[in-house]
């Protein structure tokens, strides 16, 4: 179905990545937005809470970041689209009803503009470290889909798909920013309305008291029923049964944890999107995302002016990880390059898939600045000897 | 020849439609005093003019943390202390909901405890029926802040030096519009206060004291829940309009119970429309009743 009116900006703007985020959300149908403010991230909340009156959405700045993410797995349960922003130490706040909302199977999306970390770290500046935790962060095995936008305009555009694939799915999505993105300034093209393609909640047809909340027939992604529409459902975190009830049991815990992981696991090939460019017939494929990848494209082309056959690919879903394409990869590649921001994490992701037929070389950078591209070119060149 | 008697099934009792019956029997110990207010709480709902079909019950951890998964409503049994924030969302998503908070005091008052100051700050429009069993009962009887100064528990082995929470000052001071407290032996009136208490507004606390038999009664030797009943009827003074400054509760002491609070404040949703309709006019749009842009 088409986007609400009320809720897209039509245009052509000059927006940083926040405020494109937050544009994104509202035109995604988000309604309910509750956050905690935390630099470089708060402009998110900033834009929406100024929109929201006019489009009957409804901000509240809670009292941390436990409550914002609480607040937003409840509003998710009346079928309002809802979302919460964030950086670094509220995302780690977050990680408990993150959890939650993964066990519940909650669509909720989740924005961290990343900085550098650990701890208080450097919160006016860039970082990527947060990868890991975006898939990791919470206990337990559960399933999470993340994005990474490298303009203002992909924080728009991505986070629509965030929103639709959190409806699809019914899991929390990570919408992966950085400081960089966050604040870049940068052209935004809005589309009208009636182009932007929105996924609906999956309401359920069954009648109450036949209705079983977490029954799928095809043991994937359950019909939603909203609170207050007569199906007196229960939901809890405890592991549960088809109706929502706790079953503490190993049996029970194998095979529901086991569908709450394959809801995203067995539909990884329709979830992962990639970017390439001149990686087939590459000797060095350079991995890269966010504000990195659009450095790694530089370093790319000046090493290719050295005569280094270089390729390009771009994680634009983070989460699942692109396995098959990179397994592929390291079949006809001597090496890949992964700059990020961070000590090395997603490097440990093609390091697995390479399974040491390609050279895995990270990049690293502890944060607060981006790569300076020569750093990547000399690894680019070396690798490729 | 007389119809011989038959013997009453608990899918007859009155309150079984309020209850999910299937999921009897429940997890609580005997004597423990959380069914007694679960049976209030539904006796009020009976009560009531209310559309179940419109209420939900949220709770958090902990042994009154599982009220919400025997109640026959929309119901969520969350993280714990966070029952309160995700009620919040409930009722901010579709606002026409009537959202409960059912939850105990290690939960609400202890890792909850800033969400339920805030929401009473902001006068949001949940009712918070708080059990008070003075101490963490599903994890084996720790200390909680609730607990009083002399009382021992498992990690207070010789007694608690700490001062405990008096919950309906906390409560009242942040900006409740109703506050009370009654034990579980006052089961007409704590009926009663409940049922008031879902005709009102805002952001309404009931803390109720309740027997813990199987750790606090046992950890200071008092007896059966059974005894700890017969200490609410000895020990319980009502003082409705009591200043809450003077309603702490000290180690067998006094209980003072009543309602203390029952004032008007706009709440938080009427706030925000009132000040929104003033600065915005007509470009004002509020969120509809049953939920934010549903895609209709």
């Amino acid at each position: 179905m088409k986007a609400d009116p009320l809720g897209v900006l039509t245009g052509v703007h000059y927006l940083d990545g926040d405020f494109a985020c937050g544009e994104g959300a509202m035109a995604a149908g988000c309604r309910f937005v509750a956050g905690y403010p935390i630099t470089p991230s708060t402009e998110v909340v900033e834009r929406i809470s100024r929109r929201f009156p006019t489009m009957g959405g409804t901000f509240i700045q809670m009292e941390d970041e436990l409550g914002s993410m609480a607040a937003v797995a409840g509003a998710a349960w009346t079928g309002t689209k809802a979302m919460t922003v964030t950086s670094g130490p509220g995302f780690s706040l977050m990680m408990e009803n993150i959890g939650l909302a993964a066990m519940m199977e909650t669509p909720c999306v989740v924005v961290n503009v990343q900085r550098g970390g650990p701890s208080t770290g450097l919160p006016t500046m860039v970082g990527q470290a947060d990868m890991m935790q975006a898939r990791w962060g919470s206990h337990g095995d559960y399933p999470v889909i993340a994005l990474a936008p490298q303009s203002p305009q992909e924080a728009f555009d991505l986070v629509i798909d965030a929103f639709n694939l959190a409806e699809t799915y019914r899991v929390p999505v990570m919408f992966m920013m950085d400081e960089c993105v966050g604040h870049m300034t940068e052209k935004v093209v809005i589309p009208p309305h009636d182009e932007i393609e929105i996924v609906p909640r999956r309401l359920t047809a069954q009648p109450p008291g036949e209705y079983l909340p977490y029954h799928s027939d095809d043991g994937s992604v359950p019909e939603f029923a909203r609170a207050g529409d007569g199906y007196r459902f229960h939901s809890t975190g405890l592991t549960h049964d088809d109706r929502g009830y706790p079953v503490m049991s190993p049996e029970c815990q194998d095979e529901s944890v086991r569908r709450l992981v394959a809801k995203v696991r067995d539909h990884a090939d329709e979830i992962v999107r990639v970017e390439e460019d001149g990686v087939d017939g590459a000797d060095v494929v350079v991995i890269a995302y966010g504000i990195t990848a659009r450095v790694a494209r530089m370093a790319v082309e000046l090493a290719r002016r050295q005569g280094v056959k270089a390729g390009f690919l771009r994680l634009v879903v983070v989460w699942p990880f692109p396995e098959r394409r990179v397994r592929e990869l390291a079949g006809s590649v001597k090496a890949f390059v992964v700059p990020e921001i961070n000590l090395g994490q997603m490097v440990l992701e093609v390091e697995r898939c390479a399974a040491g037929r390609a050279a895995s070389i990270p990049v690293a950078h502890a944060g607060g600045g981006v790569h300076d591209p020569t750093r990547i070119v000399t690894a680019i060149v070396e690798a490729a000897k | 020849m007389s119809t011989p008697a038959r013997t009453p099934r608990p899918e007859d009792h009155p309150i079984a439609p309020y209850l999910r019956m299937d999921r009897m029997p429940h997890i609580w110990c005997p004597t423990c005093g959380i069914g007694t207010v679960v049976k209030c709480f539904a006796s009020a709902l009976e009560a009531s003019d209310l559309d179940l079909d419109k209420v939900a019950v949220v709770s958090g951890i902990g042994c009154t943390g599982r009220v919400a998964g025997y109640m026959n409503l929309d119901a969520f049994h969350t993280t714990h202390g966070r029952a309160i924030p995700f009620a919040t969302g409930l009722k901010l998503g579709r606002p026409e909901l009537q959202v409960v908070v059912f939850s105990g005091d290690g939960d609400l008052s202890g890792i909850g405890g800033n969400h339920l100051i805030h929401a009473a700050r902001r006068n949001m429009d949940l009712l918070v029926i708080l059990v008070n069993n003075f101490i963490y009962g599903m994890t084996g009887g720790q200390n909680a802040p609730t607990t009083p100064v002399g009382a021992k528990s498992s990690t207070m082995s010789f007694g608690n030096f700490e001062r405990p929470f008096n919950l309906p000052h906390l409560a009242a001071s942040c900006g409740a519009t109703f506050v009370a407290r009654w034990t579980c032996l006052h089961i007409r009136r704590l009926t009663k206060c409940v049922r008031v208490a879902l005709r009102k507004k805002g952001f309404r606390f009931i803390e109720v004291v309740a027997p813990c038999s199987t750790l606090y009664a046992r950890l200071n030797r008092l007896g059966s829940g059974l005894d700890l009943m017969r200490f609410y009827h000895d020990s319980a003074e009502i003082r409705h309009g009591a200043d809450t400054r003077d309603v702490e509760i000290g180690y067998q002491d006094t209980i003072v119970c009543g309602n203390f609070v029952d004032i008007e404040r706009p709440t938080y949703l009427e706030a925000m429309r009132t000040h929104y309709r003033e600065r915005l006019g007509d470009r004002y749009v509020p969120m509809p009743e049953e939920g934010g842009w549903l895609h209709a």
